[in-house]
C-alpha cells in the first residue's frame, strides 16, 4: 500500500516536472523561430512570456476588484488572447528595430522586458501589482483533489499543445516561407536580390515567435494558477536562452530537448541546495545555480556552438541529400 | 504665493539630481559606446563592471581600514576617507583586469567570427553569471562605503547639494575630459578611432589592433568602476546596481551616437535629468521605464543619435 502510494507520488512528481519542462519547451520553440531560424536576437523573452501570462490571466479570472478585466473567459480564449497580445507587442518592437543594426533589437527587447516588469509591478489597478494574480482557472481543476490525475491530465494537455506547435513550426520551417527566413539569415543580400522583402519576413517571424512565447507563458500561468511580477525577470530570459543554445538552436527538437534537460538540471540542483544549505542561506546558494548555468552556456558557445543536436543542413523534403550534407558538414572543421 | 514659490524651488532640485545621475550614466555609457564602436558588439556584461568595481573598492577600503584606522577617517567635508580613494584606483585597475580576462576566455573567441551576434549572447550569459557570483559572495544585502551623514549645502534657487555630490560631479567631468583628450589628442586615441572606422585598413597602416582592443577594455571598465564607486558613495552598493544601470547606459550611448564620447556624456545627462524629472512628476517607481522610452524615441526619430554618422 505504502509502496503503491510512493509510486503514485513519484509519477505525480514526474508528470508535474515534465509538464513544467514542456511549458518551457513551448517558449523555447518561439525563441527558436526568432533566433534559430531567423537569427533575431531577443533578450526580452521574459517580457513576452509575461504579456501572454498576464493577458490570459486577466481575461479568464472571475470578476474582481484586484485587477482590471476579470471576464471569466474560457481558458482556450485566454490562450488565444495571450498569443495575440504577445504577438502584437513583438510586432511593435520588431517594427521599430528590425530595420536597424542587429544589436538594437537586442537592446530594445531588453528594454521592453524591463518596462513590462515595471508595469506588472507598479500598475496595480491593471495587473494586481506586486501581489500578482491568483485564482487563475486551472485546466482539469475538478481533478485537483487527486494530484496524480491532475498532473497527468495537465501533462497530456501540454504535450498536446506542444505537439501542435512543434508540428506547425516544423511545417513552416520546411515551407518556402521558412527557407526564405534561413536565406535571409545566411545571406541577406542574396535573398533581397531574389525579390524577398527581408524586413517583412523578419517581422513576421519575430511576431510569430513572440506569440508562441506568449502562449507558453499563458500555459504556465494556468498550470500553476498564480502569477507575480518577479516570475518574469531576466533570469527567465537567460534560462530559455540556455535551453535553446544547449539543445541546439535551429532545431525544434533541440529546443525541446534543451528545455527538458536544463529544467532537469535546474530542479535537481535546486533540490540539492534545499537539502544542503540551511534555510537562511538558500537564496544566496541559489545564485550559484545561475553561475553554473551561465558557465555552461558560455562553454557551449565556445566548444559546441551547435548544441546537442544542431540545425540540419537541409530541411526540404524535395532534397534527399540531407543526411550526406550533414555528415559532410560535421566532418569538415 | 508662498506655496507657488515653493513649487518653483522644488522644481529645480531635479536638475541637480539629474545631472548627478546623468554623470554616472555617462561614465558607464562611454564604455558601452567604445565597446560597440571598436569591438563591434553591445556588451551586456558592462553593468557588472560597475558592480564589480564597487565591490572591489569596498573590499579594498575595508582592508585598508583594518590595517590603519586613519584610512577610514573622512577627508574634510566628505563622507569617505583616503581608503576609498586608494582602493578606488586599485579597483579601476582590477575592473580593467576583469574585462581583459573575460575577453581572453570568452569574448575574443566569439568576436572573430564575422558578423556573429553570438558574442552578445555570451555577454548576456557572462552578465548573469558575474552578477550571481557577486550575490553569492557578498549577499544581496546593501553595503556602504561609509555611514557618515552629509549635510546638503544650499546652492541658491532652492537647489541643495552635498559636498560628496559636488566632488563627484567634478571628478566625473575630469574623467570625461581626460577620456576625450585621450581619444582626440594622443596616438592611442587616433588608433582607436581608426580601428572603429575600419579595422582592416587600420591594421594595414600598422595599427596594433590587439593593443587597441586592450586599451578599449581597460578604459571602459575603469570608467564603469568609477561610476560604481560614485553610486556606492551616493546611494548604496548592491549586486544588481550595475545591471539596473545597463538600460540607461544603452539609451545614453545610442542617444549620443555610437562611438561618440561627448555624445555618451550628453546622452547620460539627458537620461539622468529625464529620470529625475519623472521621479518628481510620475513617481520613483517608474524611473526604470524612462530610459526605454528615450531609446524608442531615438530609434524612431534619429537612430544614429545626436553625433552618430549614418550607417
Amino acid at each position: 500500500m505504502t509502496v503503491d502510494l510512493l509510486g503514485q507520488g513519484l509519477v505525480a512528481y514526474g508528470s508535474f516536472f515534465l509538464a513544467t519542462a514542456l511549458s518551457y519547451a513551448i517558449i523555447c520553440l518561439g525563441l527558436n523561430l526568432q533566433w534559430g531560424q531567423t537569427g533575431l536576437f531577443n533578450v526580452g523573452v521574459a517580457g513576452f512570456v509575461a504579456i501572454g501570462a498576464y493577458a490570459s490571466a486577466l481575461v479568464t479570472t472571475p470578476a474582481t476588484s484586484a485587477h482590471l478585466a476579470g471576464y471569466g473567459f474560457p481558458i482556450p480564449i485566454g490562450w488565444l488572447i495571450a498569443m495575440v497580445a504577445a504577438g502584437t507587442a513583438s510586432a511593435f518592437v520588431g517594427a521599430v528595430t528590425l530595420r536597424l543594426r542587429a544589436d538594437y533589437l537586442a537592446i530594445t527587447t531588453f528594454g521592453i522586458a524591463v518596462t513590462i516588469h515595471l508595469v506588472a509591478l507598479n500598475a496595480q489597478r491593471l495587473t494586481g501589482g506586486p501581489f500578482g494574480i491568483g485564482f487563475i482557472p486551472r485546466p482539469f481543476a475538478e481533478l485537483a483533489e487527486t494530484p496524480l490525475a491532475f498532473s497527468l491530465a495537465n501533462l497530456a494537455l501540454i504535450v498536446g499543445v506542444l505537439t501542435i506547435v512543434y508540428l506547425g513550426l516544423e511545417r513552416l520551417a520546411r515551407s518556402p516561407w521558412g527557407r526564405v527566413l534561413r536565406a535571409i539569415r545566411e545571406e541577406e543580400a542574396a535573398a533581397v536580390s531574389l525579390g524577398k522583402n527581408a524586413s517583412l519576413y523578419r517581422l513576421q517571424a519575430f511576431a510569430l515567435g513572440g506569440a508562441v512565447m506568449g502562449l507558453g507563458g499563458a500555459i504556465q500561468a494556468h498550470f500553476i494558477g498564480f502569477i507575480a511580477p518577479d516570475n518574469y525577470q531576466s533570469s527567465l530570459t537567460f534560462q530559455v536562452w540556455t535551453m535553446l543554445i544547449i539543445g541546439g538552436s535551429g532545431n525544434n527538437r533541440g529546443a525541446i530537448l534543451g528545455a527538458v534537460l536544463i529544467w532537469g538540471i535546474w530542479s535537481v540542483s535546486g533540490t540539492g541546495i534545499a537539502a544542503i544549505f540551511p534555510p537562511e542561506q538558500q537564496a544566496r546558494a541559489a545564485a550559484l545555480q545561475i553561475v553554473a548555468i551561465g558557465v555552461l552556456l558560455s562553454a557551449t558557445l565556445l566548444f559546441r556552438p551547435r548544441g546537442l543536436i544542431g540545425e540540419l543542413a537541409t530541411v526540404s523534403r524535395h532534397i534527399d541529400g540531407g543526411a550526406e550534407l550533414e555528415a559532410e558538414r560535421q566532418a569538415s572543421p | 504665493m508662498i506655496s507657488s514659490l515653493n513649487l518653483q524651488l522644488l522644481d529645480l532640485q531635479f536638475l541637480a539630481d539629474g545631472i548627478l545621475a546623468g554623470a554616472m550614466i555617462g561614465l558607464g555609457a562611454i564604455g558601452v559606446t567604445l565597446t560597440y564602436a571598436i569591438l563591434r558588439f553591445s556588451n551586456f556584461a558592462h553593468g557588472e563592471f560597475v558592480s564589480f568595481g564597487a565591490y572591489a573598492t569596498l573590499l579594498g577600503s575595508s582592508l585598508l581600514g583594518a590595517i590603519a584606522g586613519g584610512f577610514t577617517e573622512p577627508i574634510g567635508p566628505f563622507s569617505f576617507g583616503w581608503g576609498v580613494v586608494l582602493a578606488g584606483l586599485v579597483g579601476m585597475l582590477l575592473t580593467g583586469g576583469l574585462a581583459l580576462a573575460l575577453d581572453l576566455v570568452l569574448f575574443r573567441h566569439l568576436r572573430h567570427k564575422a558578423g556573429s551576434i553570438t558574442v552578445v549572447i555570451a555577454s548576456f550569459g557572462a552578465s548573469m553569471a558575474l552578477r550571481s557570483a557577486i550575490e553569492f559572495i557578498f549577499t544581496s544585502r546593501p553595503a556602504y562605503f561609509s555611514r557618515e551623514l552629509q549635510i546638503a549645502m544650499p546652492l541658491g534657487l532652492g537647489v541643495k547639494i552635498t559636498p560628496d555630490q559636488l566632488l563627484l560631479i567634478v571628478i566625473a567631468a575630469l574623467l570625461v575630459t581626460l577620456m576625450h583628450l585621450l581619444l582626440t589628442r594622443t596616438r592611442i586615441g587616433r588608433s582607436m578611432r581608426a580601428v572603429s572606422e575600419n579595422p582592416a585598413l587600420a591594421r594595414v597602416v600598422g595599427v596594433d589592433v590587439a593593443s587597441i582592443v586592450r586599451v578599449t577594455w581597460i578604459t571602459g571598465a575603469a570608467l564603469a568602476c568609477a561610476a560604481g564607486i560614485m553610486v556606492g558613495i551616493l546611494v548604496q552598493i548592491r549586486p544588481h546596481m550595475g545591471f539596473d544601470l545597463l538600460l540607461p547606459f544603452f539609451a545614453a550611448a545610442i542617444l549620443g551616437g555610437i562611438g561618440s564620447v561627448p555624445g555618451a556624456l550628453i546622452g547620460g545627462l539627458v537620461v539622468g535629468i529625464a529620470e529625475a524629472s519623472a521621479v518628481q512628476t510620475i513617481g520613483a517607481e517608474w524611473r526604470g521605464a524612462i530610459a526605454f522610452l528615450i531609446l524608442i524615441a531615438v530609434l524612431l526619430v534619429r537612430p544614429t543619435g545626436i553625433f552618430g554618422k549614418p550607417a
